[in-house]
């Protein structure tokens, strides 16, 4: 390196910056003008952008800019113009009888809209993304309702939970735990299950349901009814129907006599209020089963 | 080396003879003068041509300027439900709409059919008359020539702009130029203004952008397209097509030996002389070409076609006007410049400079009598005809009446259907097991349809809509809004002892109850492993 005279490539004539790689010199031709000018052009922008926009970082943020810009006030006046946009169908949701949304086509379809994307947040953990359930939590498609398929019973479901303690007028039913409490034995459970399974028309073992006859009307009829058609005031499900929460051979139902499982589902009026708890109830009406 | 002339389009006249006048030009982007790109441009001042090709341009010019400009003024009628404009890009509601063509997002193959089209065209026109395109239909070209008109009127030819630019700020200077530049804004503006008439009603759009009530894309997009109408049309011009646009590049890889290129003949040009009668005189071999430097005058490029093939040229022609007419004067054969393939002039090129010779012979191509000689080949418009353009042709058209069928014959009613995923069945309280189904009917006509829905194929389907608790039907109807879609959701309940597989096939159809238009979907019924 030579720094101290031009140092001029034979070749080209051109001065070269000094600079050798392996021999390679690198020659000092000026920049091609329309690079040079966008180049001038991207630092008047830059300045310019640099003093409308946030853009300098600093220790614990960086300038604001003069425009105030900020991505958060963005997305937050977009959330607030289309709130807006349905505060009137919200106002009718929060003032109209859950039942009557129905016959409001526009009104329906905004609460369907809006209840799938509750139902997403808050019941798909236990009922699942498709409300098609899981043992112990019912599938919402079918229409096998235990306290009530009408949308405002599923209203009073949803806004007041099931055998949750925290609501006062909370959905509540507890079948009698025959086997731990020593109600009734062994035998005559296995002999009950076999009888419950032929309701429905399932494979079952007639002695045993010839046994279990009296068992069931003395024990389960008053809240399951004679033919097992189930109480949707008491909560007590079908077992005559095609569904079943915690199974249906006769194990599964075995074991419910012996010991029950009681689902408990939180109560979400106080949640979510009036309106979203009014949208759940005509989105999981809408799901196919709704009486 | 050119000698400077001191007069300038005057006529010489040396050694008694008549010669052309001699333009005092210099080609400012020949290979060998051409300045490094840190160095500011050299300005082309075209001189005005007269002739066939330019009587082509202008035509070519009006055509595709009134296409532009026209076409969103056109109407059609579609009926109560469909807007009216022959041609409309309307995005908001996702449509295209040419004459009686309307076009749906889905159908989006067409333009690119259509573009494959453009681009086998491209080949097509290239591979057969050379750079057409650029010459004489691409908007850069169309643009400058109506810049250049309006330099011409308000500056006056050639040597009057050369004269103005050294002139010194004067007010009629000033006037002039306040003038031009107004009047390219004017064009500009009205060139991107033209633009967003494809995209809305153009009246409506019209009156709104006028009164400032346009959407603010509008205003955007008229800015932008001014600008680079300007910028482009008016102050960079050729620099454009020599150092912006891929398009020449790639023509050396379509051209072959047979296709069209404006051809500078030196085979019948050279030795050129401007003192012919003193050469002849001496005893000298010499050319067609007289030296006159018309055909640089007039190159908007700012080359010299005596040079050869390069890629500046972008074979606007207007140097064989330029030519021929000097060719007309000094009493010689016409097509010094010509169009001409490669093919041919290599041909004429060994008749001038057989091998052992390393100079031209121009007598060599001519008869006694100084006509051109009857071997010399003369490129007509049958060299367009060969294998590889009729390769092309076949496949462009091939391409273009498929597309055509396909329009001509294509389903104006359609229907999808999205089987729900989750959950794939459910088991109902009395063992039948139910499908959700959301179906979307499509009416790709500008009138209200009304639609029946029937099944094919699934012995025991009931259908229900939601909403009607349940309520089983074999058949329903839909009514579709004009050029819209409808969505449906339907259930179909089946009887468990019905269900022979865990899926079944079967068919959704959709019949227009007022037309026979039908469209059937193939959906599938899950029963799960039973």
């Amino acid at each position: 390196m030579d720094n101290d005279k031009k140092n001029i490539d034979e070749i080209s004539g051109v001065e070269t910056t000094g600079h050798v790689w392996d021999g390679i010199q690198e020659l000092n031709n000026p920049l091609p003008r329309w690079w040079l000018w966008t180049f001038y052009g991207c630092i008047v922008f830059a300045i310019g952008y640099a003093i409308y926009y946030p853009s300098i970082p600093l220790i614990n943020e960086a300038t604001k800019g003069v425009s105030g810009y900020s991505s958060r006030a963005e997305v937050a006046a977009e959330l607030q113009a289309a709130s807006d946009a349905n505060s009137d169908l919200v106002a009718q949701l929060a003032s109209i009888d859950v039942a009557d949304i129905a016959q409001n086509e526009a009104l329906q379809r905004f609460a369907i809209a809006g209840g799938a994307s509750a139902f997403k947040v808050y019941c798909s953990q236990c009922h699942g993304s498709g409300a098609q359930g899981f043992v112990g939590y019912p599938n919402l498609n079918d229409d096998a309702w235990i306290w009530g398929g009408a949308v405002d019973q599923i209203y009073s479901t949803i806004a007041h939970g099931i055998r949750y303690d925290q609501d006062e007028d909370t959905r509540l039913s507890e079948m009698p735990a025959f086997g731990r409490d020593g109600i009734l034995s062994a035998a005559e459970i296995r002999d009950l299950a076999n009888y419950v399974r032929s309701l429905s028309g399932q494979d079952h073992d007639a002695a045993s349901v010839a046994a279990a006859t009296p068992l069931f009307a003395d024990n389960c009829a008053a809240c399951h009814g004679e033919a097992g058609e189930g109480n949707q005031d008491l909560g007590a499900p079908n077992l005559s129907d095609a569904v079943w929460l915690y199974g249906s051979d006769t194990d599964a139902i075995a074991s419910q006599i012996q010991n029950p499982s009681h689902g408990v589902m939180p109560a979400w009026l106080d949640r979510l209020g009036d309106v979203t708890v009014k949208k759940l109830s005509v989105y999981v009406h809408s799901l196919g089963g709704g009486e | 080396m050119f000698i400077r002339w001191v007069g300038v389009n005057e006529c010489m006249s040396i050694s008694g003879e008549p010669l052309a006048p001699i333009h005092d030009v210099e080609p400012v982007n020949r290979r060998d003068k051409q300045q490094p790109l840190y160095t500011a441009r050299k300005k082309i001042h075209p001189k005005r041509a007269e002739g066939t090709f330019r009587r082509f341009k202008w035509f070519v010019m009006a055509i595709t300027l009134g296409i532009y400009y026209v076409t969103p003024w056109l109407r059609w009628d579609r009926g109560d439900y469909a807007p009216d404009q022959a041609v409309l890009i309307d995005l908001a509601n996702r449509r295209f709409y040419f004459f009686f063509i309307e076009i749906w997002p889905q159908e989006f193959y067409y333009v690119a059919g259509m573009l494959v089209m453009a681009g086998i065209g491209l080949f097509l026109v290239t591979s057969s008359v050379g750079r057409a395109w650029c010459g004489y239909t691409c908007p850069q070209t169309v643009w400058v020539d109506l810049f250049l008109v309006v330099e011409r009127a308000v500056e006056g030819d050639r040597n009057k702009r050369i004269k103005l630019d050294k002139d010194p700020l004067s007010a009629s200077k000033l006037l002039k130029r306040v003038t031009k530049h107004s009047v390219w804004l004017l064009i500009a503006v009205s060139t991107g203004g033209a633009w967003i008439f494809y995209f809305a009603d153009a009246p409506t759009l019209a009156m709104a952008f006028l009164a400032g009530d346009a959407p603010q894309v509008a205003y955007m997009t008229v800015g932008i397209l001014t600008a680079t109408t300007y910028v482009l049309g008016g102050l960079m011009r050729e620099q454009v097509c020599t150092y912006m646009c891929p398009w020449p590049r790639i023509q050396g890889a379509m051209l072959d030996e047979h296709s069209l290129t404006v051809t500078y003949n030196n085979w019948r040009g050279e030795p050129r002389s401007r003192h012919q009668k003193r050469s002849a005189e001496e005893g000298k071999s010499i050319g067609d070409c007289v030296d006159c430097n018309a055909c640089v005058a007039v190159c908007p490029m700012g080359i010299d076609i005596r040079d050869g093939q390069q890629l500046e040229c972008i074979t606007c022609a207007l140097c064989i006007d330029a030519c021929n007419s000097v060719m007309d004067k000094v009493g010689r054969e016409r097509g010094l410049i010509s169009y001409a393939t490669l093919a041919d002039y290599n041909h004429n090129m060994r008749m001038a400079m057989p091998d052992g010779y390393n100079a031209i012979q121009p007598e060599r191509v001519r008869k006694p009598d100084g006509r051109l000689s009857d071997s010399v080949k003369h490129t007509n418009i049958r060299s367009i005809l060969r294998p590889r353009t009729i390769a092309y042709f076949v496949v462009w058209a091939m391409i273009g009446l498929a597309m055509s069928y396909h329009v001509a014959n294509r389903g104006r009613l359609d229907l999808n259907v999205l089987h729900d995923r989750n959950p794939l069945f459910v088991t109902l309280a009395n063992g039948d097991i139910r499908n959700g189904y959301t179906l979307k009917v499509l009416n790709m006509m500008p009138e209200p349809r009304t639609v029946r829905v029937t099944l094919s194929g699934l012995p025991g389907a009931e259908m229900s809509l939601p909403g009607t608790s349940g309520h089983t039907v074999d058949v329903f109807y839909i009514d579709v809004e004009p050029d819209m879609l409808k969505s449906q959701r339907v259930y179909i309940r089946v009887k468990p002892e019905l269900l022979t597989d865990p899926v079944i096939g079967f068919d959704f159809i959709a019949q227009d109850i007022f037309g026979s238009e039908r469209a059937t979907y193939a959906a599938r019924f899950e029963a799960g492993d039973r």
